[in-house]
């Protein structure tokens, strides 16, 4: 069958896809994996970063959604991302138990973004990136060592391996900045 | 190039606990009924072998019926409607149907170029069984006139592909002196164990 095509998110799904604690994974199951720091004892580590467009201006209105593997490397997920306070329905998140690891969070009004969460065990973060700009959204990887390694990794040229590696600015904090074109381009995937 | 382990060829999961039963209803979020047109949107969610995507996560997003967005940023000076929002999320059952109950959107002006209107659409976010089979995108209603001055619909240049962004009405969906009912199909592309660079 044929598939449905993308369309540009546009910009007005602000009040529809965000939604509190969307960039803050942490919580859940941390067993396992040989993480860092223990993981920075625990308390997970701060991914961040800005979203520039082909001119370098800051881009404030791209939505981005974080999928990752667990701290010993599963990538079975969890449901409960988006769980719901049963008076209200408002989005209370995720129960503290187990770890979903999906996240979700728009750019604020200086492009910058924040996710909070554990080490994955396998080394990145996948990353997908819509903006009203883009007919189709966008698939990068942050990876949290300071040398990318694996398939995708090894298939790159040693420049743009290192392109896809966070900076760790201090214990536990790293920066990734993604250009949506241009000079600095990030290294983004199609899978077809 | 191949990665069988690619975190991209899983992808999150959904369960009860993250859609409420109202979500789905996007007529019954306010003390009173919205204006316009009351429409049951519904459909399956396929993948390329036409098999069913089960509970899974469909969101939708759309202006009310006089083509105003509930958003800060948009300015057309069309009335807010204080019993719409246009906000609605639920699970693809075990058929993969999604199903909503909304009012149908209006068109609205979007200054890309003079005279520039927005058919009506509604938006929607899909996800799959992957993280690769990430889908937004737009459903248009049938008929419409608007379609052929859209830039947006026709960023897609193949003419058959256009079209398969257009629901259908569906006049068994109808529901007597309630609802008028429109069928939209999802076929969710890949996930392919291969990859290549964006745009190299
Ligand atoms: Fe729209």
């Amino acid at each position: 069958m044929k598939p449905t095509p993308s369309q540009t998110i546009g910009p007005f799904y602000g009040y529809a896809l965000p939604f509190a604690g969307g960039g803050d994974i942490r919580g859940g199951d941390i067993r396992g994996g040989d993480i860092r720091g223990g993981d920075i004892a625990r308390g997970g580590i701060t991914v961040h970063g800005h979203v520039y467009d082909g001119a370098g201006a800051p881009v404030s209105d791209a939505l981005l959604e974080f999928w990752q593997a667990d701290p010993s490397g599963g990538l079975r997920g969890a449901p409960g991302t988006l769980r719901r306070d049963p008076v209200t329905g408002a989005i209370i998140g995720r129960d503290g138990v187990a770890f979903t690891g999906f996240g979700r969070t728009p750019t604020d009004a200086d492009g910058h973004w924040t996710l909070r969460t554990h080490t994955p065990g396998n080394g990145y973060i996948s990353v997908c990136l819509f903006a009203r700009g883009l007919l189709h959204h966008l698939y990068t990887r942050v990876y949290l060592g300071a040398e990318p390694s694996g398939p995708l990794a090894d298939a790159l040229t040693p420049e743009r391996r290192r392109a896809l590696a966070a900076v760790e600015e201090r214990e536990g904090v790293y920066r990734f900045d993604i250009h949506m074109q241009g000079e600095k381009e990030t290294v983004f995937l199609d899978f077809a | 190039m191949e990665d069988p382990d690619a975190a991209e060829l899983t992808g999150p999961v959904f369960g009860v606990t993250d859609v409420s039963p109202l979500d789905a209803d996007l007529t019954r979020r306010h003390l009173a009924e919205p204006l316009g047109e009351r429409i049951t949107v519904e459909g399956r969610v396929l993948d390329r072998d036409g098999r069913p995507v089960r509970g899974q996560l469909v969101e939708v997003w759309q202006a009310n019926a006089a083509g105003r967005y509930r958003h800060q940023g948009d300015g057309h000076p069309a009335p807010l409607d204080p019993n719409f929002t246009g906000a609605g999320r639920c699970l693809t059952d075990d058929e993969g149907y999604y199903r909503f109950t909304t009012i149908k959107p209006g068109a609205y002006p979007w200054r890309n170029h003079v005279n520039a209107w927005r058919p009506a659409h509604i938006h929607f976010s899909v996800f799959g069984r992957a993280f690769a089979q990430r889908l937004v995108t737009q459903m248009y209603f049938p008929n419409d006139p608007l379609l052929p001055y859209d830039p947006v619909l026709n960023s897609v240049t193949d003419e058959r592909a256009r079209a398969r962004l257009v629901a259908a009405y569906d006049h068994d969906l109808s529901v007597p002196e309630w609802s008028l009912g429109y069928r939209w199909d999802i076929t969710l592309d890949g996930p392919a164990a291969t990859w290549t660079e964006h745009g190299r």
